[in-house]
This record gives structure tokens, C-alpha cells and sequence, in this order.
């Protein structure tokens, strides 16, 4: 058995277990596991290409949230400046005419409180003038024996205080 | 991680030490080396270890075809001293014998065809189970779990796999890589295997075995043939580019060129193995020649070392076998040859 002098009985065990090595694993093993395998990469691909899919379609959606998210703050604004203006317009409108009534309602008072008052005036020179006859006839018929010269004097007096 | 594995390979050097050393004591008169050779080569027996003058042996069967007698079959512990468990040409055995140099003669000198299980081809049917049992539950996994993650005999068998096809076989063949991935993972199995189990003290040297590299490298030359495009048998018999007078010194270059390929894969990866084993081998044996304990402590130290090489030369060799290989072949299918060499 040299060293460099290869022996025949180990070349032909040789060649035959490894053929048969061989053909059992091509066979039996790197088949179905290189088919396996190929599979598990397509797999993963497609996995990977899917989940990149989903990605880009999660950020399409989120910017369009986004976008009508700002729309409607957009339109949130709008609706409440214009509650604002509407509410500062029914504040002023409401002010203006309860001005307006409330001139309205000095003016009627100021006209029956002068009504009142003239009649009040009337009825007090009226009493007056009744108090007044009262007491010249109280004092007349005490001093005066005539009544006449007496009512013309009173008379006069009521005529000038009627001029005030 | 790295402690143990030193400590492993001490344990590994230290039990190599102990039983040569008591080889060595039982042939003390011997020649101190002699066993480096016996080792490295192919036998007719599985040596062990000898305890004082207990040979510890596993006698392998002995397979004979001649044209007159046909098949027969011996053991090899027929044809030794059963005391010293030396072979000779005085312990013939119907007719046939086994000398001092582990060679089968025949008596009568007639010619005859040897198919002896030999220690490398026990070797070499254990790589061969390994390296099919493995590969086997690594498929049966595949079949019964489909293509999910790998666990067990698939975790160890599908990186391996995915490397040669993707980064032997894809980058050295080119677009038709895929008929020979089966092929090249085999190989690389096979060689990295034999070269691995090689390595356990008590092995045989398989993968280091010129017969064995020979039929590899010769399969390898057969399938870079028979796959050879146009491309490629233009390119050896009417390489491009060159003038007409010149083919006359390049074709026989080229074809020359055919057969040095596959020699130098099965040289590369002989030499590579056997050098390793003959190394680690020299160092366990400094110990002897110089019977002093300070150089059997550094050839220890020593063997560990080159232990750990043998480690990375047995993966480098198994890839580059591999590589190769897929080089040849990628060469043979290549569609567009170059046309500058």
C-alpha cells in the first residue's frame, strides 16, 4: 500500500460509495431541499414585497387622514368664525334695539309724567283755589260784610298766580 | 468558546501522546518514526493501540477476484503472527499473503484484482453514512415541516448548502449553475467530512488517500467534459486569437491543459491532508526520539497548534476542492468564451 500508488480496491469502493452517495442524496435530499429552499426565498420575497405594499399603502392613508384631518380643522375654523360674527351681530342688533325701546319707554314716561303732572297741577290749583274760597269765606265772614269786593280781590290774586 | 476548544484539543493531543507512547514502548527497537508512514497509508487492518504486546486491532475482511479461483474472501488476521500481529510473507494463507508493507501478493505470483475493505475504505464508508445520515434528516425535516425555518440536522446541513450554491457554484458557473449544485454539495460534504473525521486521533487518513482523491478529481473531469460547450472544446482546439502557426504548440498545451486540471485537485488535496497528518504526527514522535518530558510538554503544545490549523485546512481544502470543481464546470458551460486568452 504506497503512498502515491492508489490501490484499486479502494478506487472501486471509492467511486461506487460515492456514486451511490451520490444519486441517494440527489435524489433524496438536495431535491426536495434546494426545492424547499427556493421555496422558502420566494416565499420571503413575496413576504417582504407584500409587507413594503402595506407600508406604502399605510402611509398613503395616513397622509390622506392627514390631509382631511386639515380640511376639516380648515372648515372647523370657518364654521366658528362665522358663529362668532353671527353672535357679535345678534349682541349688537339686540343692544341697539333695547336702546331704541328703552328711549322709546323714557318718552312715553316723560309724556305721562307730564300729563300727570298737569293734571296734577290742575287738580292742585283747583284745591287751591276751593282752599283758597274756604278760608276768604272763613275770613270774611269773620270781617268782611262784603263778600263781593272781597272775591274780586281773590280773583286777581289766582289770575296773576295762573301767570306763573 | 475559545478555552474549551483549547482544552479539547489538549485533551486530543495528550490522548494522541499517550497511546503512541505505548506503541512506542512495545518497539522500542524499531525505527521511532515508522509509524508516521504506517499511519498515513492505506491497511489491511485498523490499528488501535498496543498495550505492552496487546496489539489492540480491528481485523478487516480481505477481498480477492482472480480468473481462476473468482471471488474470494479472507480476513487479514489470517495472514499474520497471532503473537505480534506482524504481517509477512512466511504467514501465507491459501495461497496468498500480506508482506511488511501491507501489500496483498499472491504465492504462485498469477495476477488477481484486490477489493479489500481496507481502513480507509471502513473510513470511508463511515463518511459516507455521516454525511448521508445528516444530509437525509436534513431533507426529511424539509418534507415533513415544509419550507419553514431550519432546526437540527436542516440548521446544520442548509447554511452549508446555501453557501455552495450561492457562493461556489452561482459565482464560479454562471447562469446554468443549478444542475450542479447536487453535485458540488455532495463533494464539499464528502471532502469536508473525510478531512474532519480524519482528524480524530485513531482515524484513517481518507481524504488523504491518492486513490480517493483520484476518483473525485476524475469525476470532476468527467463532468467538465461531458458539459463542454462549443465554446469550449473552440477554445482548446482552435483557440481564438492566436495565429495558425502557434496552435501547433497551443493545442497540445490546452489538451495537456485538460488532464493537469483534475491532477492538480486530486495532488492539492492529498498532499494537503497527509502533510497535516505527517506533521502532527512529527511532533508526537519528537517527544520519542528525544525521550525528554520538556519537548514531549512543547510537541504537545505544538500538536495542539497544528491541530487547529488541520481544523481550518481541512474547510479551506473541502472549499477549494469544491471551488474548483465549480470553476471547471463553469468554464465547460461558459456562453461567451473570452477571446483575449
Amino acid at each position: 500500500m504506497d503512498l502515491i500508488t492508489p490501490g484499486t480496491g479502494l478506487i472501486f469502493w471509492q467511486l461506487f460509495g460515492f456514486l451511490g452517495l451520490l444519486f441517494i442524496l440527489i435524489k433524496f435530499a438536495w431535491k426536495p431541499m434546494l426545492a424547499a429552499l427556493d421555496e422558502r426565498e420566494s416565499s420571503i420575497n413575496n413576504a417582504l414585497k407584500a409587507a413594503e405594499t402595506a407600508r406604502n399603502e399605510m402611509a398613503n392613508l395616513k397622509a390622506e387622514n392627514e390631509k382631511l384631518l386639515a380640511e376639516a380643522r380648515l372648515e372647523r375654523d370657518i364654521i366658528l368664525k362665522k358663529a362668532q360674527d353671527a353672535s357679535v351681530k345678534m349682541i349688537d342688533d339686540a343692544k341697539g334695539e333695547a336702546v331704541k325701546a328703552g328711549a322709546l319707554m323714557i318718552e312715553n314716561a316723560k309724556a305721562v309724567i307730564e300729563t300727570e303732572k298737569k293734571a296734577a297741577l290742575a287738580d292742585v290749583k283747583a284745591q287751591v283755589a276751593a282752599l283758597s274760597l274756604d278760608i276768604t269765606d272763613k275770613l270774611l265772614r269773620k270781617n268782611l260784610s262784603d263778600d263781593k269786593s272781597q272775591k274780586e280781590l281773590v280773583d286777581g290774586f289766582l289770575k296773576e298766580l295762573k301767570l306763573n | 468558546m475559545k478555552r474549551k476548544i483549547l482544552v479539547l484539543s489538549l485533551l486530543i493531543s495528550a490522548f494522541l501522546l499517550v497511546f503512541n507512547s505505548t506503541t512506542f514502548a512495545a518497539e522500542q527497537e524499531e525505527d521511532k518514526t515508522s509509524f508516521i508512514m504506517h499511519h498515513v497509508k492505506d491497511s489491511h487492518e485498523w490499528h488501535f493501540l498496543t498495550l505492552e504486546h496487546t496489539h489492540i486491532t480491528l481485523p478487516l475482511p480481505v477481498i480477492v477476484y482472480s480468473g481462476d479461483r473468482g471471488l474470494e474472501f479472507f480476513n487479514s488476521s489470517d495472514f499474520q503472527n497471532h503473537e505480534t500481529h506482524a504481517f509477512g510473507e512466511e504467514y501465507a494463507h491459501e495461497g496468498y499473503f500480506i508482506d511488511e508493507h501491507d501489500h496483498l501478493g499472491r504465492v504462485d505470483g498469477a495476477s488477481f484484482v484486490e477489493f479489500s475493505i481496507t481502513k480507509n475504505v471502513v473510513m470511508l464508508f463511515i463518511v459516507l453514512i455521516v454525511v448521508g445520515w445528516l444530509a437525509l434528516s436534513a431533507a426529511a425535516f424539509y418534507n415533513k415541516n415544509g419550507a419553514v425555518a431550519p432546526k437540527g440536522a436542516a440548521a446544520i446541513i442548509e447554511p452549508i448548502v446555501i453557501f455552495v450554491r450561492d457562493d461556489i457554484a452561482k459565482e464560479a458557473i454562471g447562469p446554468q449553475y443549478k444542475r450542479f449544485v447536487p453535485y458540488l454539495i455532495t463533494l464539499f460534504l464528502f471532502v469536508w467530512f473525510g478531512n474532519l473525521l480524519g482528524l480524530i486521533p485513531g482515524a484513517a487518513n481518507m481524504t488523504g488517500n491518492i486513490a480517493v482523491t483520484m476518483v473525485l478529481a476524475v469525476l470532476t473531469f468527467i463532468i467538465t467534459n461531458v458539459n463542454g460547450n462549443k465554446d469550449y472544446w473552440k477554445h482548446v482546439f482552435m483557440t481564438p486569437g492566436v495565429p495558425p502557426l502557434m496552435l501547433l504548440i497551443i493545442v497540445p498545451v490546452e489538451i495537456i491543459g485538460l488532464f493537469t486540471k483534475p491532477f492538480a485537485l486530486m495532488v492539492r488535496l492529498f498532499v494537503a491532508i497527509t502533510a497535516g497528518h505527517i506533521v502532527i504526527l512529527g511532533f508526537i514522535a519528537l517527544a520519542f526520539i528525544f525521550e525528554s518530558y520538556t519537548i514531549g510538554v512543547a510537541s504537545t503544545l505544538m500538536v495542539t497548534f497544528i491541530n487547529l490549523i488541520e481544523l481550518l485546512v481541512a474547510t479551506i481544502q473541502a472549499y477549494v476542492f469544491t471551488l474548483f470543481t465549480a470553476m471547471y464546470i463553469g468554464s465547460a458551460v461558459a456562453e461567451h468564451a473570452d477571446a483575449d486568452h
